[in-house]
C-alpha cells in the first residue's frame, strides 16, 4: 500500500533530519506532518518522501524552507482576547508581589505572542522588572520576531484583540507604519532575549514566573507532550504560571499533577506550591 | 434485499440522484449500509444546522462507531453545535479535544479556528495550521487524515454547504477503498459541496437526509484492523 510506503519514507525522512542536522521532528503528531510533508514534496517537485530526504541531506540551503513547512507558523497578537484579559486581571496581581519577573514564551513563532506580553506588561507597569525570553526552533522566525515588524494588512486584527484583551492605551502607541509595514517600537525589546531552544531536546535555562507556550503542544505526540510540559515544571517557580492554547489542556498530561487549574477558560495553571514540586 | 445504490460506473450526476432518489421512495429499506465501519465522518457547511439535525438524532444511544464532525462555523463564534444537539440525541456529543481517545458511541464536533485530524493510533489531534479552502476547520483535513488512519473501514459524508470543501477528502476515501455518502444536491440547502463532491466521487451513494440518518444508525461495526 502506498500510504505505508509513505509512512516508511516519512520515518526514514525524520532520522535524517535529526542525524544531519539535530531537528527532532520523530515525536511528533503524525497526521498534521504528514500534510505539511505532503506540501514540502510537492513545493520541491520530489516524487517521494526519499527524494525528499536525498535533498535535504545533501543541500544545507534546502533545510530553512523545510523547516517552514515542517513548523506552523500562524500566529496572532493578543489572539483569544480572553486570554490576554485572566492575565491582566488575575495573574498581573500575583506577579506584582515579585521585585523581579521573567517570562518565557516557548515556540514564540514570529513574536506575535510576546509582543502581545510585552505590551500588556508595560501597560500594567510591570515591564521594567521583567526579562522575556522568546525562543523557537525556527531560526526564521525567531529573527523575525527580533526585527518586530509585521505586514500593516495584519494590524487591524491586531488593534481589534488589543482592545478586546482590555488593552489601556491604543496599539498603534507602539508601531509606526512604513511601507506597508508596521515596525514595533525598539523599546519593547529592550528587555527581551530571543534565541533557538528546543522543547524536545533542550534544558531548563532559567527559573519562570510566567511560561506562555500556545498552540505548540498540539504539534507533539503525548510523550513529547509530557517531556515539554516536565520542562515547564521545572522551570516555574513555585505557584508560577503557565498557559496553553485555547484547545489544549493538561489533562492527557503526565504532570498534571503538578499543576492547578488557575483559569479554565483561559487555559492557565498554576504550579503548585508544596514542597517535592520547587 | 438490501440493495445497493453504489456503483462504479461514472455517470452524470443529475440522472444517478434522481434514480438514487427514486428507488429509496419505492424501497425506503433499499439504503442498509453493505460494508461494516470503524469510524464516520461528516462535513457540512451552510445549512449544517438543518442537514444534521436530521442526521444525528437517529443514532442510538449505544451506537458502536465513533463520528467525527467538521462544521465550517466563525472562527470567534461562542456557538456550541454540542449545546444546540444534545438535548435532541441519544448518542454522545463532544467538541473534540486534542489527543483525545476516539471512543464508540461519540460524536466529536472540530473546535472552532482549529483543523480536527485523527492519528493512526486512534486518537484526535488538532491543529492551527493554515486554512483549507478558507476554512479552519477544513473538512478535507479531516476525510484526508481519516482515511489514512482507517482505510477501508471509513464512511464519509457530504452534507449542505456553498463551497467545495470535502470533495478532495471524500476521493481520498474513495480511493482507500472506504464509502462516500453524499446529500442529494437538490434536496440540500446549499448544493455545491455535495456537486462538488459527487463531481469527484461519482461513485458515492446519494441520498436525502433522511436516508442518509437511517443509513448510517444502521451501521455496524467493522473489527480493528
Ligand atoms: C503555531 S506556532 C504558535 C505561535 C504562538 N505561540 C501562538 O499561539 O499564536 C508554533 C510554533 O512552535 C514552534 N515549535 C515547533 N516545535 C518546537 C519545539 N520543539 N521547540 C520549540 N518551538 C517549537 C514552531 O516553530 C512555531 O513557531
Amino acid at each position: 500500500m502506498q500510504s505505508k510506503t509513505d509512512d516508511i519514507e516519512i520515518r526514514l525522512l525524520l532520522d535524517a533530519l535529526f542525524h544531519r542536522y539535530h531537528y527532532d521532528f520523530r515525536g511528533y503528531a503524525m497526521a498534521s506532518l504528514k500534510r505539511r510533508l505532503v506540501q514540502a514534496r510537492e513545493h520541491f517537485q520530489c516524487e517521494s518522501f526519499s527524494q525528499l530526504q536525498d535533498r535535504v541531506l545533501h543541500d544545507p540551503t534546502v533545510l530553512p524552507k523545510m523547516l517552514s513547512y515542517l513548523t506552523v507558523q500562524v500566529s496572532e497578537m493578543f489572539r483569544d482576547p480572553s486570554y490576554f484579559a485572566a492575565i491582566r486581571e488575575h495573574v498581573v496581581p500575583h506577579l506584582r508581589t515579585y521585585p523581579s519577573l521573567k517570562v518565557w514564551v516557548a515556540g514564540c513563532s514570529a513574536g506575535e505572542e510576546l509582543y502581545s506580553l510585552i505590551i500588556l506588561f508595560r501597560e500594567e507597569g510591570l515591564e521594567e522588572r521583567t526579562i522575556f525570553y522568546g525562543t523557537d526552533i525556527n531560526p526564521e522566525a525567531y529573527r523575525k520576531a527580533e526585527a518586530g515588524v509585521y505586514s500593516l494588512d495584519r494590524i487591524a486584527l491586531f488593534t481589534k484583540n488589543h482592545q478586546l484583551s482590555g488593552g489601556k492605551s491604543s496599539l498603534s502607541d507602539y508601531y509606526t507604519a512604513a511601507y506597508g509595514a508596521a515596525v514595533f517600537d525598539k523599546s519593547l525589546r529592550a528587555r527581551a532575549v530571543f534565541s533557538d531552544h528546543s522543547l524536545v531536546s533542550d534544558a531548563v535555562f532559567a527559573e519562570m514566573h510566567l511560561i506562555s507556550c500556545r498552540n505548540v503542544l498540539i504539534y507533539f505526540e503525548r510523550a513529547l507532550q509530557d517531556r515539554a510540559v516536565g520542562l515547564f515544571k521545572d522551570s516555574l517557580v513555585r505557584r508560577g504560571f503557565l498557559g496553553i492554547g485555547s484547545k489544549e489542556s493538561l489533562r492527557f498530561s503526565a504532570h498534571a499533577n503538578a499543576f492547578a487549574e488557575f483559569s479554565r477558560e483561559a487555559r492557565l495553571y498554576q504550579k503548585h506550591g508544596g514542597p517535592g514540586n520547587g | 434485499m438490501p440493495m445497493l445504490l453504489r456503483s462504479s460506473r461514472a455517470r452524470p450526476a443529475f440522472t444517478r440522484s434522481m434514480e438514487a432518489l427514486e428507488m429509496a421512495e419505492h424501497k425506503p429499506d433499499s439504503v442498509v449500509p453493505r460494508q461494516r465501519f470503524r469510524a464516520i465522518v461528516i462535513g457540512a457547511s451552510a445549512g449544517a444546522v438543518e442537514a444534521l439535525g436530521a442526521i444525528l438524532p437517529k443514532l442510538p444511544a449505544q451506537f458502536p462507531i465513533p463520528v467525527m464532525v467538521v462544521v465550517h462555523i466563525p472562527a470567534e463564534s461562542r456557538f456550541s453545535l454540542v449545546d444546540l444537539f444534545q438535548k435532541r440525541c441519544q448518542v454522545k456529543l463532544l467538541e473534540a479535544a486534542d489527543k483525545e481517545p476516539i471512543q464508540a458511541g461519540t460524536v466529536y464536533f472540530a473546535p472552532p479556528d482549529y483543523h480536527l485530524l485523527v492519528e493512526k493510533d486512534f486518537h484526535l489531534s488538532l491543529s492551527s495550521e493554515e486554512q483549507v479552502m478558507f476554512s479552519r476547520p477544513s473538512i478535507d483535513v479531516l476525510f484526508e487524515t481519516a482515511s489514512d488512519a482507517f482505510g477501508t473501514g471509513l464512511c464519509g459524508v457530504i452534507l449542505s454547504g456553498a463551497n467545495s470543501d470535502g470533495a478532495k477528502g471524500l476521493q481520498a476515501i474513495v480511493q482507500n477503498g472506504g464509502v462516500a455518502v453524499v446529500q442529494l444536491p437538490e434536496s440540500a440547502r446549499s448544493s455545491a459541496m455535495p456537486e462538488a463532491a459527487l463531481l469527484v466521487c461519482p461513485s458515492a451513494l446519494v441520498l436525502q437526509l433522511e436516508q442518509i440518518g437511517t443509513f448510517l444508525a444502521q451501521c455496524q461495526v467493522g473489527e480493528q484492523a
